[in-house]
């Protein structure tokens, strides 16, 4: 297929014949295609706004519900952990009352949802502290192990996809094709203990359990991260560089890309600016997908690497049936999964018109 | 001009077209022989799949000791008493493992058949009849994605009583979207065909289409990808196991396996050695063999 709409690959060769390639070299092909949207086009994209929205105010509502729910199906409820099991039926009632669980459950969803949405998460069976308190302190950790795994993987990830993409069956792309195949192959936490025996037992670079705060000891702190992110970053690391290196192969293939060649721009400018900035495309494309992977990545590492994260919290919830922390926790990684999700979705067409014209679920 | 517009070059169809004419050249003929090549990593795969599986149905036959029976050498190396070696409380690992086999098994195949006898129909409805129902059935796919994995099975596996059963369930849960979605992008690409067509003409009723005109040819892609999904489902297993929300305690399991032998990480790393091994050689096998049937049902139109 011969792309005519493509602007920059006829004006691009005349501007290499007279010997100033980088003129004309920071203009991305396709993408001043339709800047000015008709109004039927308008119409559309009010429509699919529209739906966008009315999809989340349905899906909020089920999450909410079902969380909701969680607590209702669980066996045994705050009454019990409250009251002592020699309870008379009058204390029962009265407290029952006193929490509002002789209303009908649509009432008391509403009541929860008001709570809710003010931060009120109600107090723990078993510790008796606020919810909210206990995610206030768990959350930062979890989200600094996610966000520097997330950094780490794509730092690692992107260089290599793009040169194995440049040189295919060479060393670098056959190195990483083999850690990908390998590495897809290790349950993440097999991969954890894997990666505590040989850092942390064998070698001893590192610590391999606990946590310290940074604003403790800044350097006991780095060292206690290095193994969580290692491990997390990993499996994202392999994800990524399979997905771009696919991509970027295809990009490659291109005529943009051939013309970049051909009015002798320098390599790693055709490969970033003309090949990479197309391609990233496909990484966005699985950050929703990926944040889950995180979200329950980190779950595993803090189990693994004892920290005091939201997964530690999470997985000593259900060892203690301490259900109330499991509802919260479950409501409020949800709401973030959904928003990620929802602004990923909202993010592709801004960010490819192609995309524009149909969309799948 | 005429003639290559005829007979479009189809690369791999063992001939180049030369003004208009197929010729057999040497580079095809070799890409020919280069495809009925064994697929190695396929037949690895299904053989040792086949290989857990037997042994896993076959467990109470095997001349193994019970994976319960507490021995009198603790934590020892393989011997030919014990292949595999013992554990800490004295117990054959292989014993364990092929006991263990049974419950990853057992949970991957059953999730996995369920979510398609669930998923599959679904998505096809959702495909065929579009409208409010595929809106209906989009926004309970879409509510289901909308708990990050873990943190979904860790929510269904506190709701309902822990066992193998709850097990099944939460996982399938968790298998259903994927097996909708791509029975939906498939039924939406085969209903517009001339034989769907033709047997709307004949008067065929919707659901003898959806039964005899399309499952079939929904059902290939989506059995490779079935493949593909009880990978992912086993590791989610050995996940809850490992984290102890799995197949509880003294029966064995994988990942539960793997969770106790931590412990003596330092003394005998064996104990986490062995189950780790086992995990990725099974995921490396489905793997494998998923890849296999995936390039040659044709690349599913969506993950």
């Amino acid at each position: 297929m011969i792309k005519v709409r493509n602007p920059a690959s006829a004006g691009g060769l005349s501007v290499a014949t007279s010997g100033t390639p980088e003129v004309a070299t920071d203009e991305v092909p396709g993408r001043q295609t339709d800047d000015r949207a008709s109004s039927a086009q308008r119409v559309r994209r009010a429509k699919r706004w529209l739906a966008a929205v009315t999809r989340l105010v349905l899906l909020l509502f089920l999450v909410t519900v079902s969380t909701f729910g969680l607590l209702k199906l669980t066996p045994g409820s705050p009454i019990d952990a409250i009251l002592p099991p020699d309870a008379t039926p009058a204390q029962i009632a009265s407290a029952r009352a006193e929490f509002g669980l002789n209303q009908p459950l649509a009432v008391q969803y509403v009541h929860w949802l008001g709570h809710v949405l003010t931060g009120h998460l109600g107090d723990s069976y078993s510790t008796r502290q606020p919810v909210s308190g206990i995610i206030a302190d768990a959350a930062p950790v979890s989200l600094e192990i996610a966000t520097v795994a997330l950094l780490t993987a794509l730092l690692f990830s992107v260089p290599v996809a793009v040169w194995a993409a440049y040189r295919p069956g060479r060393l670098v792309d056959r190195v990483s094709n083999f850690v990908t195949s390998a590495t897809l192959a290790t349950p993440a936490f097999v991969l954890g203990v894997l990666i505590v025996f040989v850092f942390g037992v064998q070698l001893g670079w590192f610590p391999i359990l606990g946590w310290v705060p940074f604003s403790e000891n800044p350097v006991s702190h780095v060292e206690h991260l290095v193994l969580p992110v290692v491990t997390l970053a990993l499996g994202e690391c392999v994800l990524f560089t399979r997905l771009l290196k696919g991509d970027m192969m295809a990009t490659l293939q291109q005529d943009h890309v051939l013309s970049a060649r051909a009015r002798g721009l320098p390599t790693w400018r055709i490969l970033i600016k003309h090949a990479l900035r197309q391609s990233s495309f496909s990484l966005v494309t699985v950050m929703g997908v990926v944040v889950g992977r995180l979200i329950g990545g980190t779950v595993l590492v803090e189990y693994i690497f004892s920290i005091p994260g939201m997964g530690s919290v999470v997985i000593r919830a259900v060892t203690s049936r301490d259900y109330i922390v499991i509802q919260a926790v479950v409501l409020l990684t949800a709401l973030l999964y959904l928003a990620i999700n929802t602004l990923v979705d909202l993010s592709y067409p801004l960010l490819d018109p192609r995309v524009r014209k149909g969309r799948a679920w | 001009m005429v003639t290559s517009l005829d007979k479009v070059p189809d690369v791999g169809q063992g001939g180049s077209v030369v003004a208009g004419m197929v010729t057999p050249t040497e580079p095809a003929i070799s890409a020919r022989l280069r495809r009925r090549k064994r697929p190695v990593g396929a037949i690895l795969g299904a053989t040792w799949l086949v290989i857990v599986i037997l042994a896993a149905v076959l467990a109470q036959a095997l001349p193994l000791p019970k994976p319960a029976a507490l021995g009198n050498t603790f934590a020892a190396m393989p011997s030919w008493d014990h292949w595999l070696g013992t554990d800490g409380l004295g117990r054959d690992v292989l014993s364990r493992i092929v006991f263990g086999a049974r419950g990853s098994m057992a949970v991957a195949i059953g999730a996995t058949s369920l979510a398609l006898v669930i998923g599959v129909p679904l998505g096809m409805i959702s495909g065929f009849f579009r409208g409010a129902t595929d809106a209906g059935i989009s926004l309970f796919v879409n509510f289901m994605l909308s708990f990050p994995p873990l943190i979904f099975l860790i929510a269904v596996v506190t709701a309902l009583k822990p066992g193998i059963l709850t097990l099944v369930v939460a996982l399938a849960l968790l298998g259903i979207p994927t097996f909708a979605r791509v029975a939906r992008a498939n039924t939406i690409a085969l209903a517009d065909r001339e034989f769907v067509t033709a047997a709307r003409a004949l008067g065929a009723s919707p659901l003898r289409i959806l039964r005899r005109e399309l499952l079939a040819n929904v059902m290939l892609p989506i059995l490779s990808l079935a493949l593909v999904v009880m990978a992912t489902l086993v590791v989610a297993e050995g996940t809850l196991s490992f984290l102890g929300l799995g197949i509880p305690p003294p029966t064995p399991s994988w990942g539960g396996m793997l969770s106790a032998g931590r412990d003596s990480l330092r003394t005998h790393p064996l104990l986490v050695f062995v189950p780790a091994l086992f995990f990725f050689l099974t995921v490396l096998a489905f793997n494998m063999l998923g890849d296999w049937a995936r390039s040659r049902v044709g690349r599913s139109s969506s993950i």
